[in-house]
């Protein structure tokens, strides 16, 4: 049975591994997130938490010594996880686009960028490239705020990381994709430059009704940018709920912690870190993987692993502390 | 140095004069060197037991001015005074006695740290080179001070890359205090740090500053950390000073558009604080040649024609609050 909650997409118990000379990371221990058409979704967590090993696995992209070892991803009524490369590619950059933190390393270095918009927009749109796909680049760029006449011309290296972001935008958003999923995007950019590059996101998917799943280690950007969110921690979503219940009553112990260490403007309270350190994901704490840091761990955290339950409606939290209620919830 | 010590006294622990660092880079073979002005006429005092905060985007020049301070680079013009001991005019022997007293904690825990050397050896090495002390002193002190930037004895025995990024910063940080300095320059300390890792480290920072009574420059480009840290301020862009002032007064009211498009840029952790907003125009300029008149005019949505043609100079609109702008943005009612 697979579990069908969003209309865009749902992913199930994923579980994905990573073969190393240390031993095998368990880098996804069962990862569920569903997401409607049209949401914009934050995942937040910090270094090695899963948020980009997630990302790759909706867009086909684990490779050896990566491996999907459990679950799957329905995106529409698509099994992704057991589709051939060959139909896979009608998907990726279709349907599906991403745009990532380093956009100057996502960019030919030897190709003009006009050519290699024009390149993308000729494989979506099935057209060899000519005036009219060309004609669609200068509109794209436009679209991203750049000078057209200049920027067609130049090569990746010529553009600063905030001009190489908006042509990643735009060759992600043209084939209008349903899900656009932007890992750490601006998280390389200088904080004017990110505020330009976000709010350019925003008016473009606002326009083209896109779905953006947005990872983010920054939970400021998260704020702004997404209607919901989910926190990851250590290969599992730990909660999931709209943005506004997430900053304004987070349940999940680690969210609060992570709420409680991020300095923000005007903050007059002392920051508060939360205590131990983050496993190592070759031999990751039975149990909940947060219980070694959890100063409310119980008996069943060391042992079970606490499955998300919804605690109200649309927030959903994996923590023993709120099963009951969840177990409530379920049967009502 | 007798001068120095009679006028320990001294409010100011670092003052810096028309502190200025061009960099030439080359262009060719006939063409003529051109200059990355990283820092160009800058002048603040940090007062002793303060953080002072410098704050701004990439190519303002804030790392430059850490690191000419202890001169790690030599300035090209310009009067860094040590309380009231001028270190631009000592020669090497002289300063040793200073580099002891000024440490720097750097951005990048896995780069700082010599990849080949025991823990013990990066942080004795230090107390070798500045106090003739037997290796069982030595040992003793380094085992000391890991305890207090919360290490433990048997780390002392371990190579850099057995430690997470937060721990290698905690060895840095072990390292600069070994010595006892003074004063450190703290660049971008937490940057590559995760945010519950960054909690610990600024919480570490705040509580070693107390107990060994330090003084810190503290560089990053976070506004929020800014606020969480310093007493006294300055806004870099470009390789100058464009607000300086205590930090309450600058967040509480800037004065150049730069900083308050600064503000404004950052994103809140506050999903109800969402709302358009004012921001800086296009990009930031290359230091190579930075704009005429007023640096920031290019982006500055408020520019007049005087910004163009003339650069302001940095004035001081209320005590201690000093802003480098023709038309400062003024509160209402003053």
């Amino acid at each position: 049975m697979k579990k069908v909650r969003g209309n865009l997409l749902n992913i199930n118990k994923l579980k994905v591994v990573f073969y190393t000379y240390r031993g095998i990371i368990k880098a996804l221990n069962g990862v569920e997130l569903w997401m409607n058409k049209g949401e914009r979704l934050g995942i937040v967590g910090e270094t090695g938490c899963g948020k980009s090993v997630t990302a790759l696995s909706i867009m086909g992209l684990i490779e050896q010594p990566g491996e999907i070892i459990e679950g799957d991803i329905l995106f529409g009524d698509k099994l992704l996880t057991s589709m051939k490369e060959a139909s896979l590619i009608n998907i990726r950059g279709k349907e599906i686009s991403m745009i990532f933190q380093e956009p100057n390393a996502a960019l030919n270095p030897v190709m003009k960028v006009g050519f290699q918009i024009a390149e993308s927009i000729s494989k979506v749109k099935n057209k060899k490239i000519g005036k009219e796909v060309y004609a669609e680049v200068r509109r794209m760029l436009e679209i991203a705020g750049l000078d057209w006449e200049r920027t067609i011309n130049l090569y990746p290296h010529e553009l600063s990381g905030g001009m190489a972001q908006r042509v990643m935008i735009a060759m992600a958003l043209s084939s209008n994709p349903k899900l656009l999923i932007a890992d750490e995007p601006t998280s390389a950019l200088d904080v004017t430059i990110q505020a330009q590059i976000l709010e350019l996101l925003d008016e473009l998917v606002k326009k083209l009704g896109n779905a953006v799943i947005l990872i983010t280690h920054n939970m400021g950007v998260a704020a702004e940018f997404c209607d919901k969110m989910a926190v990851m921690y250590a290969g599992n979503m730990v909660e999931y709920a709209r943005t506004t219940n997430i900053f304004e009553n987070p349940h999940h112990p680690y969210t609060r912690g992570l709420l409680k260490a991020v300095p923000k403007i005007g903050r007059t309270d002392e920051l508060q870190s939360i205590r131990g350190i983050v496993p190592d994901l070759v031999n990751p704490p039975s149990g909940c993987r947060f219980h070694p840091r959890c100063k409310h761990a119980m008996d069943i955290c060391r042992k079970d692993f606490p499955p998300l339950v919804e605690i109200k409606p649309d927030h959903y939290v994996a923590c023993y502390l709120y099963w009951k209620e969840g177990i409530k919830n379920a049967n009502s | 140095m007798q001068t120095a010590e009679a006028k320990v006294e001294a409010k100011n622990l670092i003052s810096v004069e028309h502190l200025k660092k061009y960099f030439a880079i080359k262009q060719g073979l006939f063409s003529s060197a051109k200059y990355v002005k990283a820092v160009d006429d800058i002048t603040f005092d940090i007062p002793k037991n303060s953080v002072f905060g410098i704050v701004g985007e990439s190519g303002s020049g804030k790392t430059t001015i850490g690191r000419t301070i202890l001169r790690l680079i030599e300035p090209i013009s310009g009067v860094i005074r040590y309380l009231s001991t001028d270190i631009t005019s000592l020669n090497k022997r002289e300063l040793r006695i200073f580099r002891r007293k000024m440490q720097i904690v750097s951005q990048d825990p896995y780069n700082s740290l010599h990849p080949r050397k025991l823990v013990k050896n990066i942080i004795g090495e230090g107390l070798q080179i500045h106090f003739n002390l037997s290796s069982e002193e030595i040992y003793k002190k380094v085992r000391d001070i890991l305890e207090q930037v919360g290490l433990r004895e048997e780390h002392m025995f371990r190579y850099p890359h057995e430690f997470s990024g937060g721990q290698r910063q905690r060895i840095s940080v072990a390292r600069a205090l070994v010595l006892k300095p003074e004063f450190l320059v703290l660049d971008e300390p937490t940057s590559a740090l995760d945010v519950s890792v960054q909690a610990v480290i600024l919480k570490m920072f705040k509580d070693l500053k107390r107990e060994f009574s330090l003084t810190y420059l503290f560089i990053t480009h976070d506004l929020a950390v800014i606020d969480y840290m310093a007493d006294y301020m300055a806004v870099m862009y470009l390789g100058q000073i464009m607000e300086i002032g205590s930090k309450d007064d600058i967040f509480s009211s800037p004065m150049h558009p730069y900083t308050l498009l600064l503000l404004n840029s950052i994103p809140q952790p506050d999903p109800r604080k969402k709302k358009k907003k004012v921001l800086p125009i296009g990009e930031i300029p290359s230091p190579i040649d930075p704009p005429q008149g007023c640096r920031f005019h290019t982006r500055c949505p408020y520019m007049k024609d005087k910004c163009v043609k003339e650069e302001p100079e940095i004035r001081e609109l209320s005590k201690g609050h000093l802003v480098k702008c023709h038309f400062p943005i003024r509160l209402i009612g003053t």
